[in-house]
């Protein structure tokens, strides 16, 4: 399941667009305190979905792994002399649903509750809370500690989860992002409650914060809860002042691979599950669209893309296979990915390989170009039919400091892309000596080419 | 969240992307504003074609988009052994081709309008739907309509499909172990229900499909009067009505297949199975059988029963402040999870089903009991008000929640219409469960949760290196 929803998370990113009449209007302004907002009114349903992000992903975990991760998990657990319980109850006594999470770049804290005035006030006060006063008690975060290390079990009984974590150490070596998220036995182990108070009181600051909402308040509504929220920022952690804070250091530039590299866990699953990628590219990166419309046909589009036709349609040897470029704040993986049983696994990689070269080096025909265009601008209205869809993008946009016409260009830029756009991009950052391959499943190597004899 | 747990059986999609998460506790919450929330344009508009097929219609004007479902009554639970997964391979079938459009072009033709199109099929339906701008309806309905009748089954084709199948069976099933403990779980507590079979059907049976089973089982089944169209978003409910009658109305209705009873024997005592499988995680499965909201309509329950076990459930497992996360999870700290669901929302009667995962160095045993501890608590102790109260507040806020998604909304529509429910359903789920009380909740506790119901099955780890020596072995 979680692979599922990474899958979603990843195409919603990777996706975006604009015409011009509905793309929703956002209106962003920037707090006293220095903390961004972006808003959207949507008055049709009694909603408001908040989120609140902070450059504070796994990516600044320095030698703390799932540091990060561990401190979004904390935040409910008690607040402002309130235990886990309480939290809760407040939460769910008026229907809001609380949750926070981290990715390798951003952190976010997310609100939704009804707009009834009853119900609004109790959920954003106790939102409120738990982002201005966390306890981060000792008692609570060696239960969660523990409950990571059974997190991690459950990983390595997956072959999935097992192939993305080798992926990104491989891809990525020394660099920040080949950190695994959720962090290691022992890293998880060593983490004290004094660790999550200094990291949340330098990353979760206003100036190294947005927050987006979206939903039936006003703008004079949502002035309200920004300077609410962006006050809380302000408390003291522990006595200590945080102030107003600075933004992150950044992410440093990841070097690309030098030479093409081959990774086989052996594991009893009755499929191998491949990955085959290299690192991609960022947000607001110069090739971002052609990169996105090329991919769109290659792998990125279901059932009309290359990869689904050759190695499903065509020869039956997976039930999904896919490509994708995952943008981050600095370039983040291109991944090609597929599951087949294990007699097979050799037949799937060289037809997999063989649809990547070949675009590689020719890159889309004007025709397929032109139904990857028809596809992304036809479907445009679909990517904020919902208030759940639009925060997912102002959040976005206003994490990664997009343009706030993000969203109105979009179809127009995509329009606007040329078949040797594409080409050429395809050719300039998708290396093919350079690619990492990784294959779980199977036997260790040695005692497979035994049974193949 | 909690609240999206999978509460009903695993609906089976055609490309994981979209693998349907049912939730029936979506219906999760209500109270004192119920009222002021209640939205005006919650209007379905239904009408029955000359041949017998359903249309549901539900506008929605936020933005300039559309959903259209056509769900057919045929899933596992119409299948009998030896063929099961039979409607989930047919459900791939349908995108091969039609005798006007053929295999590939059909992708193409979606695709160019910018839809976003699938399909899914569980125990009780298989659906189609395409997701587009609104003024691209009628070219997805011609789509829909065409292979409603006129699918053309190539030899080849299939050959190579149902090795896909068999790549999604192991995908989805065959390498996780939970999941492989659920498929096990339902094949041991339903003796005779066709809900022990599961949707993507044994790999045997897989492997002994034939080209003429899908022919067969698609002209048996798909025809006007067993399918229901349901349509959501920025339409005009009178157009999309005519728009129907003009590309669906071209069938006569067909005498469908008798559907035989299968009612579910009796169950005369606790049933335990282990399972055994390299795995790193222990994990417990436990069902006790309980009427659905089926059962309720049918007269054979009190209307209010499955009401009450909807509650109970959230009692237990409707967010962290609920009794699983609140006890087990944090309190006792002996569970890393632990869930409760309410499968009521069938054609058939299904089960109460109790899950969970130790904490680290807890044993299983200590897990279960507890579990079923708080199962008794439920006998003996009244919930509270506040308990009450909070579950309430979750329905009536996810009521509202539901409607930010046109896609989830007519999933809605179409599942209850499709199981036998009825699609008005919706409208009574939140006065339902309303009125609920604590001693109704005691009550089908006390009748229902009952040993004598009960299937308990068990994951017990084996080493991940030793079943890889054995596994190589048999390749």
């Amino acid at each position: 399941m979680k692979n599922l929803l990474k899958i979603a998370f990843v195409t919603l990113v990777v996706v975006s667009n604009q015409f011009a009449a509905a793309a929703p209007k956002i209106e962003h302004w920037v707090t006293d305190s220095g903390l961004r907002v972006y808003y959207v009114n949507v008055p049709e349903l009694p909603i408001l979905d908040a989120r609140l992000t902070f450059a504070a992903g796994s990516a600044y975990d320095g030698d703390k792994a799932g540091l990060s991760n561990m401190i979004t998990g904390m935040f409910d657990k008690g607040a402002a002399g309130l235990n886990a319980d309480q939290i809760a109850e407040a939460f769910e006594s008026v229907g809001a649903n609380f949750s926070a999470g981290a990715a390798r770049d951003i952190a976010w804290i997310s609100l939704r509750t009804l707009t009834l005035e009853d119900q609004m006030t109790s959920a954003l006060d106790i939102w409120q809370k738990v982002i201005e006063k966390p306890d981060f008690p000792d008692a609570d975060f060696d239960r969660l500690k523990k409950q990571a290390l059974v997190g991690m079990q459950a990983e390595k009984q997956n072959p999935s989860s097992i192939a993305s974590k080798a992926f990104y150490k491989n891809l990525y070596g020394n660099h920040p992002y080949a950190s695994p998220k959720n962090g290691t036995e022992k890293s998880i182990a060593a983490l004290t409650t004094k660790d999550l108070k200094a990291f949340f009181k330098q990353y979760y600051v206003n100036k190294n914060g947005q927050l987006a909402l979206v939903g039936a308040i006003d703008k004079q509504q949502a002035m309200v809860i920004a300077n609410k929220i962006s006050k809380a920022l302000l408390s003291s952690v522990g006595g200590e002042e945080r102030g107003e804070g600075g933004k992150a250091v950044a992410i440093p530039v990841v070097k690309p691979l030098t030479e093409a590299k081959t990774i086989r866990i052996p594991f009893p699953s009755t499929q191998a599950h491949v990955m085959i990628g290299q690192t991609g590219n960022k947000r607001g990166d110069k090739d971002y669209f052609s990169l996105y419309l090329g991919n769109h046909g290659l792998g990125g589009s279901g059932f009309t893309s290359r990869l689904m036709k050759e190695v499903r349609v065509k020869r039956g040897l997976s039930y999904s296979v896919y490509s994708y470029f995952i943008p981050m704040q600095e370039n983040g993986p291109f991944m090609l990915g597929l599951q087949t049983k294990l007699s097979q696994t050799d037949e799937a990689i060289k037809v997999a390989r063989e649809v990547l070269e070949k675009f590689q080096k020719e890159g889309p025909s004007e025709e397929d170009l032109k139904a990857s265009k028809l596809n992304i601008v036809g479907g445009f209205p679909l990517r904020t039919a919902s208030n759940d869809d639009i925060i997912g993008y102002i959040a976005m946009i206003g994490f990664y400091g997009l343009p706030l016409d993000y969203l109105n260009t979009f179809t127009d830029t995509v329009e606007g892309i040329s078949r040797d756009q594409v080409v050429d991009a395809f050719k300039r950052r998708v290396h093919l000596d350079k690619m990492l391959t990784v294959i779980v499943g199977g036997k260790a190597v040695n005692e497979e080419k035994a049974t193949e004899k | 969240m909690k609240q999206n747990q999978n509460r009903s059986l695993s609906p089976v999609g055609r490309f994981r992307s979209s693998f349907l998460i049912m939730t029936m506790s979506m219906f999760i919450f209500s109270i004192a504003n119920a009222d002021e929330v209640e939205n005006k344009t919650n209007v379905v508009h239904e009408t029955v074609l000359e041949n017998g097929m359903k249309v549901l219609v539900k506008q929605d004007k936020r933005a300039p988009v559309a959903v259209i479902q056509v769900w057919y009554k045929i899933g596992t639970s119409y299948e009998h052994e030896g063929i099961t997964g039979l409607s989930h391979a047919l459900e791939h079938m349908m995108f091969k081709g039609t005798k006007k459009h053929k295999s590939g072009e059909f992708e193409k033709m979606v695709s160019a309008i910018g839809a976003r199109n699938n399909a899914f099929t569980s125990q009780d339906y298989t659906a189609y739907y395409e997701v587009l701008a609104a003024d691209k309806l009628e070219a997805a309905m011609e789509i829909e309509a065409d292979r409603m009748r006129n699918l053309v089954f190539d030899p080849e084709e299939f050959k190579k499909e149902i090795e896909v199948v068999k790549e999604e069976r192991r995908w989805r099933t065959d390498d996780k172990p939970s999941s492989l403990l659920r498929e096990q779980f339902n094949a041991v507590a339903f003796l005779n229900s066709p809900y022990r079979a599961p949707v993507i059907g044994w790999m045997v049976d897989l492997e002994g499909m034939k080209l003429k089973d899908a022919i067969d089982w698609y002209k048996k089944w798909y025809t006007p009067n067993n399918a229901t169209l349901v349509v959501v978003g920025d339409v005009d409910p009178e157009k999309v009505i005519t728009m129907a009658k003009k590309y669906f109305n071209v069938y006569k209705s067909n005498p469908l297949p008798e559907v035989k009873l299968r009612t579910e024997v009796e169950q005369k005592g606790i049933r335990n199975i282990v399972l055994k499988l390299p795995a790193k995680l222990a994990n417990l499965r436990m069902g006790f059988k309980t009427p659905g909201m089926i059962s309720a309509k049918n007269g054979e329950v009190e209307k209010w029963e499955p009401y009450a076990l909807e509650v109970l459930a959230n009692i237990l497992d409707g967010g962290d402040s609920a009794r699983f996360a609140k006890n087990l999870i944090r309190g006792k700290s002996i569970a890393a999870g632990a869930g409760a669901g309410y499968y009521g929302y069938g054609r058939l009667p299904n089960m109460m089903v109790i899950t969970g995962t130790p904490a680290k160095d807890v044993e299983m045993s200590v897990l279960k009991k507890s579990l079923l501890d708080e199962i008794e608590i439920l006998k003996t102790e009244l919930v509270s008000e506040s308990e009450l109260k909070r579950v309430k507040a979750q329905v009536i806020a996810g009521e509202v929640y539901e409607r930010d998604s046109i896609q989830h909304m007519a999933t809605l529509l179409g599942s209850l219409e499709t199981v036998g429910l009825g699609h008005q359903y919706m409208d009574e789920y939140v006065p339902g469960v309303l009125a609920v009380t604590a001693q109704q909740i005691k009550d089908v506790a006390k009748k229902y949760l009952i040993e004598e119901h009960l299937t308990v099955a068990e994951l017990i780890p084996l080493p991940l290196n030793e079943e890889n020596d054995k596994k190589g072995a048999k390749q």
